[in-house]
């Protein structure tokens, strides 16, 4: 019991000083019959290296060397090491939530340097603290645009990615919340705008898009905005890659912007956690779920941060609270903040630049090989595109496993009317080499058996 | 620069100890924005190997010419910066942190070790299974795991924190009663209970009904037998109770639910005082959250990220949120993405398995150990496979399946522990709240005098009465060396100071943190001043709250 | 400080001041002064309606937050402007602070308020308890 400061001798002397005969005593509130009599059914202590040879094993199952073109939400960029390096520092890792501000001033600040990075980012005027995920964060930016207009309705675009979407009719349900889905244009794979036009009323609260979407492609705002405001509804844009900031256009004409900042130096993780956040207006500020650290002075007049706004939360304002999360994602909301000052200005374009080129190199190397296409065009792309075989994805997609590639993700899962269509992602990481080869097995006629 | 003028010292033993720790002694740092000057760079990216785009051309009317105020640093500069950020932190490596509810226990360090293995932070959530197997089986074992610790007979591991755990279950709850026929309006919660409890009944559509503690703090149970009817969905319990007080007539309020159809929810904030004496599943908890980042040492990193998993009785279980985990007992066949692999020229394995599918086989020693019974490592055959087909599912509360990196590290602390190191961990975090708790009472006022389990709730009507509320007492610990204890928490409790030591603690520095309040008590008699002023040991003294709410500034601009 | 005898209040600690048809809400100094220093005021917009007894908006200090409460029905013709960027005047005079001026609809509700006299006596006992 490596992790226990005390010698059996210690817990003896200090029962006798609390004037208790053994510690069962001290359990003694508990009801005799519903005490545990035997060992719970878990493995045996480990040594520290039989845990990490445990996990690097699984590691290994898990297969490392292959090349990946997943994106679809989760992307892979290059870590660079001073991330983890810094946030395994004890004072980070190990503090909580910075309610005494007086000892916890590493934390504030750095919470203050991510809101206003994410601010500059978006567009937005104000960003909060983080949020658990891009998923959850547009289901609270819902929510939010419901305060903020006193509307239930909301619209929201096919082209969101379908687990937002799945997350967002969750916390809806209950609340009386009824969501339409609007479809996308099957020429450029964006938002439809007639249909979009016909299903905001007087009564929506907000139209969600998402852009780069689910399908890579860039959405319409300025026009999507006019759309919304001209209803009095509020326009809420989900961006799943953040890295697109660094040369796409922000949402500047949105209401509330929810985005997810795994791009940010965050690994992937099996799909967390991540590092949601929710941007808007300055004028719906008191609206906002979650954290927000504020500038202020103390008796000298030095300045420093605190928590603020407080009143909007659930441990003052209970049930009538703006939201029930209580944490943020301070550890890796401060990874994407080293990360951001890690590129900085210029590298955030030149990191994005990257980005668009591979993936406009991947797109037509792959839609060159015969039976495969593009699905989508006519409209900018970030770093996904989707690609339409002749070939079931489920044939080919073997032959790419068999080289050591996993290629795109099936659509049809969420989308039947998209057959035989993926969606393809080509960050900085991936190389030329790469794309070539997955090509080249694409192409490949498959192997008579 | 700031109080050198008032600074007090903090001597609990004499003037001859310096104290404890001796935080802010770091100079001032500048935001990133400050620092930043144009063409300082803290990167370099590979050259491009594929043809250069024309990215204005590419991107037309979207394209972005700069993004935004972002600084322009050098390498050392961000390491600077943020490690000087980090001393003005304190955190439980420098010492004690008993924050009440929150559990401010160890965090191991191979937990951040191994959730940094290349094959498990590098995994893609959407690569296929059968190139996931060794993530899936960590979370297939951390849920055993889990349900045996609980004592329950499902598991959902998606929900991103506590109260998000809290969420899932009320939403569970709602199904069941939806299923039977009538969701029911209302959720009871006692009036101890923490701030997300009511927030999430209101989520998930649900009235709240308050529920008044009784004289000991509990629940009342005349109370609940009246207030509960066939419109309760369900009771909100923590249990131990926000004061550190195991409900012991928990067996009973089950009973008055159950009886009129109602669930009993547990949150389970407070797990650290029952894992391995007790479990919720044997007394009566219909469904429940966990706090991986209390109970189960994952780093609280300033305010997050969690874990919550809420785990339920057998009859919840087809609610549970998609995707749910499942052993395929016939081998990778019933995988969805395996394909007909039996087609590719991969050799069948012995227990039908082709290679990358296949578990490690047991150990003949070391893998069993204590009970005959106890779960292995590696469990032979069968693929793991996310199942989507539920239709009576809540639906899905998160994007993809959970805070893996936390599911990793819960997993390695529970490893590193095995049930012996469980259950001490379990009795030494009470030891150690009851060891407090007989040494201060004689300078704190015990408002409720029941026995305590892993934490201990004080009042200050003792310092209240010289001027000294609860938030002056908790500034004046930092000038010793502590973090504060959870202030003003619970509300049953007025000016209330909870404190909650963990079993991380070793004796001396309970020993530090008992002379340090006994100090502060005397103070308080003695000069009350300087406790209602502190702390004076830190960088800068008290903020002012009020500016930064009455004009929010939430981030930085340039002087123009 | 006094509470003058010509305004009405309510138990939720708001006061009101009748001129013809138009009633003036505020919250009185017991209030302004169990909350502290006030940070935000949240209040509905000209052209709302109010009914007695039923929230209109809310007062925040940095810990707590308190619901208004309208003593009459009726609608609201104006909002004190000033409080947004100077919330602090309720603190400073919170008798002569208005929040909302409201058209009373249904004026026989003011008989249903306190007096000052009464309202003194009620915060008395509630301070004493």
């Amino acid at each position: 019991m490596r992790y226990l400061p005390k010698s059996d001798e210690e817990r003896r002397q200090m029962l006798a000083e609390i004037g208790a005969a053994s510690i069962d005593d001290l359990f003694s509130s508990i009801p005799a019959e519903y005490r545990l009599e035997r060992d719970l059914n878990v493995p045996r202590q480990q040594a520290e290296s039989e845990i990490v040879e445990y996990f690097r094993a699984a590691g290994q199952k898990n297969a490392t060397d292959y090349s990946s073109f997943l994106g679809a939400g989760v992307y892979r960029h290059y870590r660079p090491v001073i991330i983890d390096a810094l946030v395994q520092r004890g004072e980070f890792l190990t503090s909580y939530t910075p309610y005494q501000a007086e000892i916890a001033q590493g934390t504030l600040q750095a919470i203050f340097e991510f809101q206003t990075m994410i601010a500059e980012l978006t567009g937005m005027d104000v960003a909060n603290a983080s949020m658990y995920d891009g998923s959850t964060g547009a289901a609270e930016a819902v929510m939010m645009a419901v305060r903020v207009t006193g509307r239930s309705k909301s619209v929201v675009a096919r082209t969101v990615h379908p687990e937002y979407r799945e997350v967002i009719a969750t916390y809806a349900k209950h609340q009386g919340l009824p969501a339409t889905l609007v479809g996308y244009d099957p020429e450029t794979g964006r938002v439809d705008l007639k249909s979009l036009e016909s299903a905001v009323s007087v009564e929506t609260a907000a139209v969600l898009v998402q852009s780069p979407n689910f399908f890579g492609m860039i959405e319409d705002i300025p026009a999507i905005a006019g759309i919304a405001h001209a209803k009095g509804a509020l326009l809420i844009v989900s961006i799943a890659e953040s890295v697109s900031l660094g040369i796409v256009h922000p949402p500047v004409e949105a209401d509330i912007v929810a985005m997810e900042a795994q791009s940010f130096g965050v690994a992937l993780s099996y799909g967390g956690p991540f590092c949601g956040v929710i941007a808007a207006k300055e004028q719906f500020v008191r609206q906002m779920p979650g954290r927000l650290a504020g500038q202020t002075v103390d008796g000298e007049g030095n300045r420093g941060f605190v928590l603020t706004l407080a009143t909007r939360e659930q441990h003052i304002r209970r049930e009538k609270a703006t939201s029930n999360i209580c944490t943020n994602q301070a550890l890796v909301a401060l990874m994407a903040t080293i990360f951001l000052a890690v590129y900085g200005k210029e590298g955030m374009r030149e990191l994005a630049g990257h980005n668009l080129a591979k993936a406009d190199y991947a797109a037509k190397t792959l839609a060159a090989q015969p039976g495969a296409k593009l699905r989508f065009s006519g409209a900018p792309r970030f770093h996904e595109f989707v690609l339409q075989t002749d070939e079931a994805p489920a044939t080919w997609s073997r032959r790419l496993l068999e080289s050591k590639i996993v290629g795109g993700v099936d659509l049809s899962r969420w989308y039947p009317e998209l057959h035989n269509c993926t969606l393809w992602c080509a960050t900085e990481m991936v190389t030329q080499a790469q794309i070539e080869t997955a090509a080249k097995v694409l192409a490949a006629q498959p192997v008579e058996a | 620069m700031t109080t050198s003028a008032k600074r007090f010292t903090a001597h609990p033993e004499g003037p001859h100890t310096l104290g404890k720790v001796r935080p802010h002694q770091t100079q001032n740092e500048a935001l990133l924005f400050e620092k930043s000057s144009p063409g300082k760079r803290a990167y370099r990216l590979p050259p491009l190997d594929v043809p250069a785009v024309d990215i204005a051309k590419l991107l037309g009317p979207v394209y972005r010419e700069n993004p935004g105020l972002l600084p322009e640093l050098s390498e050392i500069e961000i390491i600077r910066h943020f490690t000087r950020l980090s001393t003005w932190n304190y955190a439980i490596d420098l010492g004690m942190y008993p924050l009440g509810s929150c559990t401010m226990k160890y965090n191991p360090r191979v937990n951040e070790l191994v959730a940094r293995i290349e094959g498990l932070a590098e995994a893609h959530p959407y690569r296929p299974e059968s190139l996931a197997q060794g993530i899936l089986e960590i979370l297939d074992l951390l849920q055993r795991c889990l349900l045996d610790i609980t004592g329950m007979d499902a598991i959902t591991l998606q929900p991103a924190a506590g109260a998000h755990g809290e969420f899932t279950g009320i939403l569970l709850t709602r199904a069941w009663h939806e299923s039977q026929g009538n969701p029911r309006r209302k959720i009871l919660i006692p009036d101890s209970a923490h701030g997300t409890n009511p927030a999430t009944a209101a989520i998930v559509g649900y009235q709240v009904e308050n529920l008044k503690s009784n004289a000991d703090g509990g629940i009342d149970l005349e109370a609940l037998a009246r207030q509960v009817d066939s419109e309760t969905a369900a009771l909100m319990l923590t249990n131990p109770s926000t004061l550190g007080v195991f409900e012991s007539q928990i067996h009973k309020i089950a009973d008055v639910l159950h009886a009129k159809g109602s669930l009993l929810y547990m949150d389970g904030a407070n797990m650290n005082a029952l894992v391995g004496k007790v479990r919720p599943g044997d007394f009566g908890v219909d469904v429940m959250h966990l706090n991986l980042h209390k109970t189960f040492s994952t780093p609280h990193g300033g305010g997050g990220p969690g874990s919550g998993p809420v785990a339920c009785k057998a009859f919840l279980e087809p609610f549970l949120p998609i995707p749910v985990l499942v052993r395929s007992e016939n081998g990778p066949k019933d995988c969805p993405d395996a394909g007909d692999w039996e087609d590719t020229n991969a050799e069948p394995t012995a227990d039908g398995c082709p290679p990358l599918f296949r578990a490690p086989a047991p150990r003949s020693e070391g893998e069993r150990i204590g009970d005959p019974g106890a779960l292995m490592l590696h469990p032979p055959g069968g693929a793991l496979y996310w199942s989507y087909d539920r239709p009576k599912s809540v639906g899905r509360v998160r994007a993809f399946y959970g805070n893996t990196g936390m599911f990793i590290r819960a997993l390695a602390y529970i490893l590193a522990n095995g049930p012996d190191g469980l259950r001490q961990t379990t009795e030494d975090a009470v030891l150690n709240a009851n060891y407090v708790r007989k040494k201060l009472e004689d300078a704190y006022e015990l408002p409720y005098k029941t026995a305590s389990m892993h934490e201990v709730v004080f009042s200050d009507k003792r310092q209240a009465a010289r001027g000294v509320k609860t938030g002056d007492l908790a500034k004046r610990l930092i000038d010793y060396g502590f973090h504060p204890y959870t202030v003003s928490f619970p509300l049953i409790v007025h000016g209330a100071l909870m404190i909650e030591p963990t079993e991380s603690e070793s004796r001396e520095e309970l020993d530090l943190f008992i002379a340090a309040m006994h100090s502060i008590a005397r103070e308080v008699e003695e000069n009350p001043e300087i406790v209602k002023t502190a702390p004076h040991s830190t960088r800068i003294s008290r903020l002012d709250e009020v500016q930064a709410a009455r004009k929010p500034i939430l981030r930085w601009k340039p002087a123009s | 400080m006094p509470y003058p005898s010509n305004y009405r209040y309510t138990r939720e600690h708001e006061w009101i001041s009748v001129d013809g048809a138009i009633g003036s809400i505020g919250i009185t100094d017991y209030a302004q002064n169990s909350l502290g220093d006030i940070v935000y005021v949240d209040a509905p917009k000209v052209g709302d309606t109010v009914s007695a007894n039923a929230t209109f908006g809310s007062v925040e200090s940095v810990k707590a937050v308190s619901d208004l409460f309208s003593p009459v029905s009726g609608k609201v013709i104006a909002v004190n402007e000033e409080l947004k960027s100077a919330p602090d005047q309720i603190n400073q005079d919170a008798h002569g602070t208005w929040i909302i001026k409201v058209e009373l609809s249904n004026p026989a509700e003011l008989g249903t308020l306190l007096d000052a006299a009464a309202y003194e006596a009620f915060i008395a006992e509630e301070t004493a308890s």
